[in-house]
Order: structure tokens, then sequence, then C-alpha cells
């Protein structure tokens, strides 16, 4: 019956690193992969799940494919005499209706020129090493709109005018998201702003205009806006199409957006707002300084997750006769010359690739921007 | 109704009170005045007729028993909070619906919160210079110097790149205080600044109070901390019930108070 020993450190000691098999590669497998039995069975399920799904698809898009070619003919398993892929020559022949409808061949250098200009103008901004974050900016926003409006409608300065009818394909497409994109921001965070303002009249008018927005469904917008709106507007007075299109797009995005933007309202705690309003800040400049900038680091997944559902819900413009790069895509299925039974799979997997990979870098940059602007938590 | 008040007027501080800093009153130099201040949450009426005068110089510390008003007291000196009933009068300006004299008085006001309340998106150094630079539109240049030197002065002068995140409680604060002091306040305001703080960051902040008070700051502050208080103020006050119970000097409010309710608010805390 001795007392228990009591133990007291006499000497402190250092860190010391941890055991080898937690960390490194064989550390993670073990833990991460083959934890428990379930684990393991989960990993091995997962595995080979990945393998039934790749192996088709690589086989599909690569090995099987069809790479030269001049008609349908060279796209058939009778011709080849072997199982066939993907007919690449059917977007080759294709890909310029495809990137730009029927915008007349003499004048393509104006839609390349525009995407030059905004490639060269937002690349800089995205990199925020770069100085003249302002002014890059403005320029994007403010200047590039203008001039790739009048670079593509034309009609000044010599250039032909050129109508949005004959617009199409990924200029389209390009054209709907980023003026949706742009627009929808702003709109969205006022209406948030709106929606909790101490303004009984102002408050209920945002309400109303997000929840009528949120409650009709886009495609009913699109149809709304281009062929019954001519009918409540003055005889002569027109709008184009493609502007219809855009204004409804906005108004469609920007009361979701609303909605996302609120969210990140409603995480600022009280505090922020009191110390901003005992630091002597009014109203906006407390809005644009302290609470935006933070509600809308909160919200930034969101915010993205609403640009890339907008990015491919812009092909709801086939409804109203606007063809974007989907619309091109079955307009180009009914050419009889490249008639083949691959010819759908190998459209749909030609637009499915353009979609992804610039709604996965959409989303890569999102990520990379919440990370950079990760200051901690508040508390 | 029953509220014993010592409305000393400039209440000569006692010479030789241990560290005690000099008043620095010029007599009817009023900073604040609050006449007759009702305020209701909702149907609770938590500011009951208070009716108080705080000279240019003055550090008062304000303590009680929680919900007896004492934070929305002071809240109310630069209208974070509004009230129903009443009159406020900061610097010789009475606040008013009118969004002008809530700006002025705002900028004359510091406010220092229990939770530090920085802005957690901004560095240290951008979290002084923000307001200095839009509210006080000085060029941004000359708002850095001026915080670096509010920040040489709460001892963090090294911390002004990091983010508020990285910093331990103690340093928050300290950071807070700075951020108020960039304004060049006439009046600075306290709400219970060492409450979330750790024990051993207590101190740092406490201390960065007193050199503060030493150098003739009108301060109002709410806390607990009596050392502090015996220290610093020149005057106690007790709330309770919404209504100030006791104004004394703190060797009468510590050694021989005159109302009950101090008497037991006392006995509660310092064991």
């Amino acid at each position: 019956m001795s007392a228990p020993a009591a133990y007291v450190r006499r000497d402190m000691i250092g860190p010391m690193p941890p055991p080898l098999a937690a960390t490194g590669f064989v550390g993670w497998v073990r833990h991460q992969l083959f934890g428990s039995v379930f684990n393991s069975v989960l990993t091995l399920a997962g595995l080979l799940l990945l393998i039934a799904l790749a192996v088709p698809t690589i086989r599909f898009l690569v090995v099987d494919a069809v790479w030269d070619g001049a008609s349908r003919e060279d796209c058939l398993e009778e011709t080849l005499g072997r199982p066939v892929g993907a007919c690449w020559p059917f977007i080759a022949a294709k890909f310029k209706q495809f990137m730009y409808g029927f915008y007349p061949d003499s004048e393509l250098w104006r839609v390349n020129l525009t995407y030059g200009l905004g490639v060269i103008l937002l690349a800089p901004l995205l990199v925020p090493r770069l100085p003249y974050k302002t002014v890059n900016a403005i320029l994007f926003f403010g200047v590039f709109p203008v001039v790739a409006f009048f670079l593509l409608v034309g009609g000044v300065f010599g250039l032909s005018h050129v109508e949005t009818r004959v617009w199409g394909g990924m200029l389209v497409t390009l054209v709907i998201s980023f003026t949706g994109i742009i627009g929808c921001l702003p709109l969205g965070i006022l209406l948030a702003l709106g929606r909790r303002s101490d303004l009984p009249i102002v408050r209920m008018l945002c309400v109303i205009f997000i929840e009528f927005w949120r409650g009709v469904p886009l495609i009913t917008v699109l149809f709304f806006a281009t062929y019954m709106l001519p009918l409540f507007l003055p005889g002569n007075w027109r709008i184009d199409p493609l502007l219809r299109v855009l204004i409804g797009v906005i108004l469609f995005a920007g009361a979701y957006m609303a909605e996302v933007v609120r969210g990140g309202l409603q995480a600022i705690p009280r505090g922020q707002y009191e110390g901003a309003m005992a630091l002597g800040f009014g109203y906006w400049r407390m809005t644009g300084l302290v609470i935006l900038p933070q509600a809308l680091k909160y919200v930034i997944p969101g915010i993205v997750n609403s640009f890339i559902a907008l990015f491919k819900d812009t092909t709801l413009v086939l409804i109203v006769a606007i063809f974007d790069l989907l619309g091109q895509l079955r307009a180009a299925f009914a050419d009889p010359n490249w008639s083949t039974p691959v010819t759908l799979f190998t459209g749909f997997a030609f637009a499915g690739i353009i979609y992804f990979v610039i709604s996965f870098a959409m989303s890569r940059y999102a990520l990379y921007t919440e990370r950079r602007l990760d200051t901690g938590v508040a508390r | 109704m029953d509220q014993e008040r010592r409305q000393g007027e400039g209440a000569a501080a006692a010479p030789g009170e241990g560290v005690a800093p000099p008043m620095r009153t010029t007599r009817n130099q009023v900073a604040i005045e609050i006449i007759d201040l009702n305020k209701w949450f909702g149907s609770f009426h938590v500011l009951r007729d208070v009716k108080f005068k705080v000279m240019r110089g003055e550090r008062i510390v304000i303590s009680g028993p929680s919900g007896s008003g004492k934070s929305t007291l002071l809240r109310c000196i630069n209208r974070i909070e509004d009230w129903q009933q009443g009159r406020v009068i900061v610097d010789g300006v009475e606040l008013t619906q009118d969004l002008k004299t809530i700006d002025e008085v705002r900028r004359e006001v510091g406010m220092v919160f229990q939770q530090f309340n920085l802005f957690p998106h901004l560095t240290v150094l951008e979290n002084c210079t923000l307001a200095p630079i839009h509210v006080r539109h000085l060029p941004r240049r000359q708002a850095e110097r001026l915080a670096r030197l509010y920040l040489e002065r709460v001892h963090i002068p090294e911390q002004a790149d990091k983010y508020p995140a990285q910093l331990s409680g103690g340093q928050q604060q300290r950071v807070a205080i700075a951020r108020a002091l960039c304004m060049e306040p006439k009046i600075m305001l306290f709400d219970e600044p060492t409450s979330s703080l750790d024990p051993e960051m207590v101190k740092e902040v406490l201390d960065t109070m007193v050199e503060l008070a030493m150098d003739g700051m009108t301060m109002l502050v709410v806390s607990h901390e009596m050392g502090f208080a015996r220290q610093v103020a020149n005057r106690m006050v007790l709330m309770d019930a919404g209504q100030i119970v006791e104004v004394a000097e703190p060797k009468v409010f510590f050694e021989n108070p005159q109302h009950e309710r101090t008497r037991l608010f006392l006995s509660q805390i310092l064991h």
C-alpha cells in the first residue's frame, strides 16, 4: 500500500517530431485509405468505380477516336472496320460556327480582337501581385464593355453593322454570361442591402423584386422578354432581342445573387457595425469599407456557385431562338454530311469539355481567392 | 428616487491619493451632460431618469451588477444606442435625430469594446488608418504616421502588419485602443475592456489605460477592475436597476460607501 508516485517534471522538454507511422506517404495510406474495414471497402469500391468510368471515357475520346477526315464516311464503323469513338473531324469542320455562329467571315477579326482585349485586361486583374489594380479594374469593368459593344455591333467608326441575329456559338455564350456576371453582382448587393434596410418601403420593394424573380423560371423570363415585352412597348419601339435577353438574365441572376449576399451580411457580427459607427463612419462608408468586404468574402463559394450556374444557364436562350454554343451544336447535328452514330456524342463531349474547363477554372480561381483573403477567424 | 448623488463639481481629487494623476479640470468645462435619460428595450425600462455630468479630464469608473444599464448608458453617449426620453450633450453638442450631430459627436468620442470589434479583414495598421483616412480625410501617409505613433504608445508597433486574428486578446484590445486614439478623440469610452481577456492579459491593457489617464484623457470606463478603479478613477459610479445609485470618490466609495446597494455589491466582488 504505497502512496501513488507523484511525478513532477523537473526539466522542461522541447517539442519532438511525430512518430513516423503518422506522417509521410505510408502513414497517409494507412490512416486515410485503410484506416478501418469500412474505409478499406470504400477505398476499393471507389477505385473500381474510377476505373469503370475512366477507361471507356478515354477509349471514346482518344483511343478509338477518329482524328482526320473530310466527311461522315471517315467516321463510320463500316468504312474503318473497327469500333469508332469521337469523330473529331466533325468538330473541326464546324469549329467556326461553334465559336462565332454566323458572324460574317470578313469581320471575324472584330470578335477575336474583343476576345484578345478581354484576356489582356482580365489576366493581370486576376494576379494579385500586379500593380495598378484600380486602373485595370476601370479598364476592364468600365471601358472594355463599351469597346466590346461597339466592336461587336459596329455601325460606327466605319465598322459595318453586324446584327445580333447572326451572332452565335461561344460568342453568345460568353457575351451573355460575362454581362450577366458583371451585371448581377452589383444588383445583388444593392438588393441585399435594401432587404436589410431600416426603411420599410425600400425593404418591401426589394423583397418583392427578389421574390418575384426567384419565383419565375428563367425560361419564362426569357420567353416573356422576347415575345411578350414587345406587345407592351409602344409600336415602333424595338429593343434588340439579345439585349432583351441580357436584361432578363441580369435581373434574374441579380435576385439570386441578392440572397447569396444577404447570407454573407447576416454572418457579420453586430460588433463590426458598432465598431465602425463608433469611429464615425456613415452608412455607405461603413458598408463599403467594413461590412461588404467581409460579407462578400464569406460568400465567395455561393457567389461562384451562382456564376457557374448562370454560365451554364445561358444555354436556355436556345428557347428564344438565340444560338449559343449548345444551340449551334444542335444545329450542326442536322447536317446530313456529318450524320453518323457518334456525331451526337462527339458534339456533346466537345461542349462538355468547354463548359467544364471554364467552370472548373472559375471554381479553382475562387478557391485561390478564398485562401488569399483568409485572414483568420475573427473570434 | 433614492438616488444619492454627489454631483461634486470638479470633484477635487484628494491630493496624495496614491498614484492618481492630478485632475486637469478647468471649472465649468463640461465634457458630457446627461439629463433625465430614459430608455426602454421593448417594455424593459433599462435606464431610469439618469442624470450625470462629466467634467473634462475626469476619469469615471462605472460599476454595478450585470443588467444594471451601465453599458447601455455608455453606448448612449455616442448614440450607438438610441433612447426615448432625455438629453445627452457631449462636448457642447446635443445629440439629436440629426445625423450631423451624431457624426460630430462620434468623431470626438472614441470607444473600446469588450469584444474589441477590430476589423478582421484589415491589418492592424489598416484598422488604425481606416477612419482617419475616410472620416477625418487625412492623407494616407499622415494617417499611417499617426497610427504608428499610437501603436507605439500602446506598445505594439511591431504588430502593425499582422491581422487581428494573429494577435493575443490583450494585443487586440490595445490595437482597439490605438485605433480609437487615431481619431484623436476628446473623450474615451471603455465598455468592459478587460472582461473577455485571459487573466494574464488583463494587466497589459489596464496599464495602457492608466497611461492614457496620466495624459489627462477624459475617460468613462465600465469595469469591475477595482484595483484599476482605485488607481485611476477620480469618481466612482454605481449603477443598479437602470439608476445611478452612488457617485463618490474612490476612497469614500470603497471604504465608506453610503448606499446599502454599494456595500452589497462590493462585498460580492471583493473577496
